[in-house]
């Protein structure tokens, strides 16, 4: 059983039922991982925020350039205008690197290599995005499908595929974010499998892939926070300064 | 690559439920938990988000902020002092060339004037010099003015004495002198 590669992603109930009507809101280990990591953000930030000290310690450092990080991501890709959301966009990247990150201990559950979790949070972006598009813009907005400077012919054309692209993004955003999680952790799991149905003899060949996939999978874990971060950026960017 | 491994292994997977009916192929799109994950979701992202931005986010953004504008003051403070010490800087050059050139003038001053007292000495010994070489030449002409008579005279004598003891007679002193005068007189002349 533990062997099939796609059994670390099994949701399980963590204990009791627990029902709101007729729907199950029970506490699954996806639950758990969850808390651990907003719990674990709350804790390594409050502690680099305590001090203020004019040399920061390391923790203090730590926090500090992660909001320097990812202000000046924001501010490089958003402007000026999106400093606003910057709790929310800091929170974002936080909360998804940590799931990552968490997912990369054996044993342990990628909140992120779920679907619904990342399709949850790509459509509140996708939908929050779309309402400030409109309060900002009104129904000026529209604009965002129709580019400048295309020829009227091909305009009828430009304007549906802007309109798939502009609904497809919360598809793209959480698929991409999902696929990559879960795509790398069945990797490693599939090679370790062969570490272990290989034995001694012929296990070190996929033991060596296992050791640099980890690292890989380091890598991709951040990478796909800040892609997710700064595509949130992006999409903000088209709400708040309509230049298309 | 990954996906090519994915499906393969979403095939594999899929063979495992014909084969065993307890696996469930991708448990993502079981959807009996998915209420669950969108409920805890909700819960603690919301969590992260309220207690970040409401506590934790401003203070670091204060923190960042206090440090930025201590470290302005400091550069502030340090471009005043090193004003000021650029300024000390010209007013120790300023102190140090003015004493050079008071030491200058004093030096040239006290020069001048040992200069002066030296060449009125001069002056005073050259002069004194000047005298008596004078003199020792007034007397040196006097010497060589009266030489000559005492010369005839001495001549006069002696020519008188031997022509007496030549000829034993006594000779007119007036006589020789003229003689001797005219014999001294051709031989300055030769």
């Amino acid at each position: 059983m533990a062997a099939n590669p796609m059994y670390q992603f099994n949701v399980y109930r963590i204990g009791p039922e627990i029902k709101i009507g007729e729907i199950d809101i029970s506490f699954t280990n996806a639950s758990l991982f969850m808390v651990i990591s907003t719990l674990a953000i709350l804790i390594i930030f409050n502690f680099g925020s305590k001090k203020k000290s004019l040399i920061p310690d390391k923790i203090q450092l730590l926090s500090e350039l992660s909001y320097s990080f990812v202000s000046k991501m924001i501010n490089d890709t958003a402007g000026a205008k999106a400093k606003p959301y910057f709790s929310f966009i800091f929170s974002l990247f936080m909360f998804v690197l940590f799931c990552n990150m968490f997912g990369m201990i054996p044993y342990s559950f990628t909140v992120t290599s779920h679907i619904i979790v990342t399709f949850v949070l790509a459509a509140f972006i996708f939908i929050g995005v779309t309402i400030i598009g409109f309060i900002k813009h009104g129904l000026g907005y529209l604009k965002l499908f129709v580019p400048s400077g295309v020829p009227i012919i091909l305009l009828p054309l430009i304007v549906i595929i802007e309109i798939i692209s502009y609904l497809s993004r919360p598809i793209s955003l959480s698929v991409r974010l999902f696929a990559n999680m879960m795509a790398g952790h069945t990797m490693m799991k599939v090679f370790g499998g062969f570490v272990v149905s290989l034995g001694l003899v012929g296990g070190w060949l996929p033991l060596g892939f296992s050791v640099a996939l980890t690292g890989l999978e380091i890598l991709v874990a951040f990478l796909q926070a800040y892609v997710f971060a700064i595509l949130t950026c992006i999409y903000l960017n088209d709400a708040l300064n309509l230049h298309h | 690559m990954k996906k090519i491994i994915i499906h393969l292994y979403a095939l594999f997977s899929f063979n495992q439920i014909a084969i065993s009916a307890e696996t469930e192929g991708m448990p993502q799109l079981n959807p009996e938990f998915w209420f669950s994950q969108i409920f805890w979701l909700t819960i603690s992202f919301g969590i992260l988000f309220i207690v970040l931005s409401k506590f934790i986010l401003p203070k670091i953004r204060n923190n960042l902020e206090s440090r930025k504008s201590q470290i302005m003051d400091n550069i502030e403070i340090a471009d005043d002092q090193k004003i000021k010490g650029e300024k000390n800087l010209k007013e120790y050059d300023k102190i140090i060339f003015d004493a050079k050139d008071s030491a200058k003038k004093t030096f040239n001053l006290a020069k001048e004037k040992i200069q002066l007292e030296l060449s009125k000495e001069r002056e005073k010994i050259e002069n004194e010099l000047n005298s008596k070489i004078k003199d020792a030449e007034n007397e040196i002409n006097d010497l060589i003015k009266s030489a000559p008579e005492k010369i005839n005279l001495i001549a006069v004598d002696t020519a008188g004495e031997i022509i007496q003891k030549l000829i034993g007679v006594e000779v007119n002193k007036s006589n020789v002198s003229a003689i001797v005068n005219d014999q001294i007189k051709t031989t300055r002349d030769k």
